[in-house]
């Protein structure tokens, strides 16, 4: 009955190698089902109006001609739905006792407090009336003041919560020892300052969000079909929201086409689907458009950022001090406060400071809500450091690689207690560094640079670098409380082997094209000796994977694949007792290789994994004690962040005259532990990379001054296309972590992380010879004549790089053909 | 309006109405599900298919403006239960990750060397790079997707991945 073989003793581990993808094929054809591919009969279509205004009081709402219009079922206004609502919507993350988090429901009622914030809904027989009926519904609106300055916002001069009295949110500190941190400022040699803006970035994943929810045809529950991140969460937060039973509520997440962390997410589409499908005992299904998704969908960044460095006379940083304000945009989402504090540990880089305190305030805009995108909070911190370690390489009149050589923290300090009193549990930096410097060949890049220095010229050669360490693996549930964030980080994992001895694999974690079938398969091979093809990975729906805290700060390996592997030995442990009891053996002197026990010293007894399975399935003769079945379910709970690392290189050409950036070479080192899939972990890192560099180079959402995104679609904002970006190039090391026994780290955020400060420091690098010294993102040709106006002492509007630094998002001084020739130039 | 179109080598007719994008056609109508819709400005290229052999966004074509043409979708790529060489190209490359942008980029690089080969033009990294210009991807950074079109116009490919997948037309019938 054996349908499977298994591997031979010779077998090679599959884990390292390149295996190809098993998810391809189905994506590869046509064949991928994302939400809104799935037919279901007799769904009504819903379409969301949404306010024009960022700031507005609605005084009435005139639903009649809608209502009227071919096709349309209903039309309700946030009134209409109030008492749908149990609870508002989740804020998973109050990151204090005293945090300002106002009153968000789906659709709003009393007023708009940002553009695309939803009034009404339509549902209709198609998405065609819906969309049609839409501009049908009569809304009159008394406009008020936008709010998009963050340190306007803060005076309160207009208010967006008026019940809260406040734009404040909430400030958080992590203050440390304060008065070493005076102490390191008074008696350093050296003092640099950064005042650095995170500019709006939007996620867009390919696929725009898509939701749909069937009810089920009996027994009042419902199957909510989702394009997200987080199934399981998902479930929770819409049955705290809708007062409904959990179990009345199934999730599932079919193929979803990307989400960087704006999948990462309760949003009001998806409550809204399953309360109306709930009512109406219909299904009711939704689909973003594009240009829908840049104003509903959450945002990334939003940030001005303030860091002093202090250095004694040698540049060994002495105490680091940090001060935010943070963007919450016009509500709460699921972790938009949290977003920062996961960068506050980060912000001393990875270097050996003893000093470091750290203060944000989250303030209220009328913008789309801020949270989760790529990174979330660390690419920000990272950005800071480097960029400070860059001034201060300047003040100190060393190289910028020679700074960091100074203050890495050096490999026999690990496992290394940071001033935060994290641990970092492993890093080689020195030497990463070295392996990235080799091989973009630095100091040939640096004398190009001084010989064409020393000829003149208009394009200018720019080196720039920075090192980083990622905080992943979210989280150990214990430093999770610790930060009052509502919810564990452990990560569930089921491992079966089925009567045939093919493996089932059920996990907790949802990939959204991470290739998490072929990785946890690669796992289970080498563990339970079986070919990878005979394994078979369920995930992304709550009632197969009834447990699960799903994908996000690159923790689906570190967590749900050291699940996986846990299990497996389990599986593994009670295989051996049967194996033992069946060849009359002790456990003690069986081995087990390549999916084979033998007793040692007996060469003619053996028995394959799938025959012992076989034997737990009939239960015809298993040990007394043992129960039928190959089964282990294990619940890991991570002991520690993983800690990922690396440094980046990235060699550019900025052309003074007419502000292009040509990206010359990028060479990235990124140690992400041991590898499972070599192949994998180069795409995540290539991807993140080039996220980095978007946001560095050509990204940004731009709200003018009345607060209307005007970036607001792919015509518009500019997602790097294959001619805007570099072929990179990676260099390994490879330094397994020792908290987990696969010895993996994180990688999905990594790419993004060491690249925005590693581009922008290369073209600073380019133009500091003209006295540049700072860049405002993206750098686009724009910026950099700003720079360049600035460094030589302004003319014109009087435009510097420090005076537009005092927004994030809104680049409100330049006119807007400005922006138009800046978008467009940048590509 | 009645509009009949030849999807994937079968003929196929349908009342629409005029305002229909060929896209939706495609997977409404048609229930062809395989080409994507990622945006609604013509910029991202999920929706690419070939319309009498020429890639085309199907955003941007009128349903009746197909009217007697012939399509090709990525579900008409795969015969005999094969990949076609640039799917194959895709996968032993890892040129895709979460797969949406996938079947656009298929389409728009198979006509890309098939423009290439008429024009007598040798396809080199930067080539393929302008070629894509009109099809995004957040996932792959491109670098992948580079490396599968430039495997797949030179022939480099594996001996078969064994992978077995369902036939051709995908047209429900």
């Amino acid at each position: 009955m054996t349908a499977t073989e298994p591997r031979t003793n010779e077998s090679p581990a599959v884990t390292g190698t390149r295996l190809l993808r098993k998810e391809d094929p189905v994506l590869l054809t046509g064949e991928g089902r994302y939400t809104d591919d799935l037919q279901i009969p007799g769904a009504l279509h819903m379409a969301v109006v949404r306010s024009p205004f960022a700031h507005a009081r609605i005084t009435s709402i005139d639903t009649a001609e809608a209502e009227a219009s071919p096709g349309v079922v209903a039309v309700y206004t946030g009134a209409d739905l109030a008492d749908l609502w149990a609870d508002q919507m989740p804020s998973a993350w109050p990151v204090t006792d005293d945090m300002v988090n106002p009153p968000h429901f789906p659709v709003t009622q009393d007023k708009a407090r940002y553009v695309g914030d939803a009034v009404a809904v339509v549902l209709a027989e198609s998405n065609v009336a819906a969309r049609d009926a839409v501009d049908l519904v009569d809304v009159d609106y008394d406009p008020l003041p936008a709010v998009v300055d963050l340190e306007a916002a803060l005076t309160d001069e207009v208010v967006i919560h008026e019940d809260a009295g406040t734009n404040k949110s909430y400030t958080w500190d992590l203050e440390i020892d304060e008065a070493a941190v005076t102490k390191a400022f008074d008696e350093a040699a050296h003092t640099v300052t950064g005042k650095f803006v995170q500019q709006r970035l939007l996620p867009m994943p390919m696929e725009p969000r898509a939701v749909a929810c069937v009810p089920e045809p009996f027994g009042g529950g419902v199957t909510l079909y989702s394009a997200t991140q987080i199934p399981h969460i998902l479930k929770v937060m819409t049955a705290v929201t809708l007062g409904m039973s959990e179990a009345d509520i199934r999730v599932v997440a079919p193929a979803v086409g990307g989400g960087f962390g704006s999948k990462l997410e309760v949003y009001a589409e998806e409550l809204l689907c399953t309360a109306l499908a709930h009512k109406l005992k219909r299904p009711v299904r939704w689909l973003e458009e594009r240009s829908e998704n840049a104003q509903a969908t959450i945002h990334g960044r939003g940030q001005i950022q303030e860091i002093d460095l202090a250095a004694d006379a040698d540049g060994k940083v002495t105490g680091v001090r940090v001060r935010l304000l943070a963007d919450m945009g016009a509500y709460l989402q699921l972790i938009t406060p949290g977003i920062p504090l996961l960068g506050s540990f980060l912000y001393c880089g990875v270097y050996d400071v003893p000093a470091f305190s750290f203060t944000c305030t989250g303030v209220f805009t009328t913008m789309t809500p801020t949270d989760a995108y790529r990174g979330a909070g660390r690419p920000e911190a990272t950005y800071a450091i480097e960029r400070g370690m860059d001034l201060l390489a300047r003040e100190v009149g060393v190289d910028p690689a020679e700074i960091r050589r100074r203050n890495y923290i050096t490999t026999d300090q690990f496992p290394y207690t940071a001033v935060t009193g994290l641990e970092y549990d492993s890093g080689n930096h020195e030497s990463g560094a070295e392996i990235a410097l080799d091989l973009a060949g630095y100091d040939d890049l640096r004398a190009e640079q001084e010989q064409r220095r020393s000829e003149g010229g208009t394009k200018h050669l720019g080196i720039g670098m920075a090192s980083y360490f990622e905080m992943c693996g979210l989280a150990p549930s214990r430093v999770l409380a610790s930060l009052n964030y509502s919810a564990g980080g452990w990560e569930s994992a089921t491992v079966r082997m089925m009567p045939t001895g093919k493996v089932q694999v059920v996990s907790g974690a949802t990939p959204h094209g991470q290739g998490h079938e072929t990785s946890w398969s690669m796992i289970v091979a080498d563990k339970l000796g079986v070919s990878p093809d005979d394994v078979e990975v369920l995930h992304s729906d709550t009632n197969i994977s009834p447990h699960g805290l799903d994908t996000y700060g690159s923790r689906s390996l570190p967590v749900g694949g050291v699940a996986v592997a846990l299990a497996c030995d389990q599986v593994l442990d009670k295989a051996k007792q049967i194996a033992a009891h069946q060849m009359e053996a002790s456990a003690d002197d069986l081995e087990f290789s390549g999916g084979v026990f033998s007793v040692r010293g007996s060469p003619d007894k053996e028995m394959p994994m799938a025959a012992v399975a076989f034997e737990a399935f009939t239960a015809h003769d298993l040990p007394d004690d043992v129960e039928p079945n190959l089964t282990a379910q294990v619940t890991y709970d991570p002991p520690n962040f993983s800690w990922p690392f690396g440094t980046h290189v990235c060699v550019v050409e900025v052309d003074e005259e007419t502000g292009a950036v040509e990206v010359r070479d990028y060479v990235a080192v990124d140690d992400c532990g041991t590898q499972i899939n070599p192949m994998i972990v180069e795409g995540q890192v290539h991807g993140g990379i080039v996220q980095g560099l978007a946001q560095a180079l050509f990204e940004e959402a731009v709200y003018d001054a009345d607060g209307n995104l005007s970036a607001g679609s792919l015509a518009e904002y500019l997602v790097p296309a294959a001619p805007d970006v570099p072929t990179m190039r990676l260099g390994q090391s490879v330094t397994p972590s020792p908290t987990n026994s696969l010895g993996v780290k994180g990688v999905g955020e990594a790419g993004t992380i060491g690249a925005a400060p590693t581009v922008i420091n290369a073209v600073v690098d380019a133009l500091s010879h003209l006295g540049v010294t700072e860049m405002r993102m993206p750098a686009s040709p724009l910026h950099i004549w700003e720079a360049i106006q600035a460094a030589r002492g302004g003319d014109g509007d009087g435009l510097t790089a420090e005076q537009t630094t005092d927004t994030a998002g809104a680049d409100r001084d330049a006119p807007s053909d400005s922006v138009q020739a800046d978008q467009g130039g940048a590509s | 309006m009645n509009v009949t179109v030849t999807v994937n080598g079968v003929e196929r007719s349908a009342e629409v109405e005029p305002r229909l994008l060929l896209v939706h056609y495609l997977r409404e109508v048609l229930g062809l599900t395989g080409t994507n819709v990622g945006c609604d400005t013509t910029s991202c290229g999920a929706c690419t298919v070939h319309l009498d052999g020429d890639s085309v966004k199907s955003c941007t074509v009128l349903a009746v403006q197909a009217d007697g043409s012939e399509v090709t979708t990525i579900e008409g790529m795969a015969r005999d239960g094969v990949l076609h060489p640039m799917q194959q190209a895709f996968m032993e490359n890892h040129g895709l990750q979460c797969g949406y942008c996938t079947p656009g980029m298929v389409m728009a690089a198979t006509a890309l060397i098939t423009e290439s080969e008429a024009a007598g033009r040798t396809l080199d990294d930067q080539a393929v790079r302008v070629g894509l210009e009109g099809n995004l991807c957040r996932c792959t950074g491109y670098q992948n997707i580079v490396a599968s079109v430039l495997a797949c116009a030179a022939g480099e490919l594996g001996d078969g991945t064994g992978v077995q997948v369902r036939d051709g037309q995908g047209v429900p019938a």
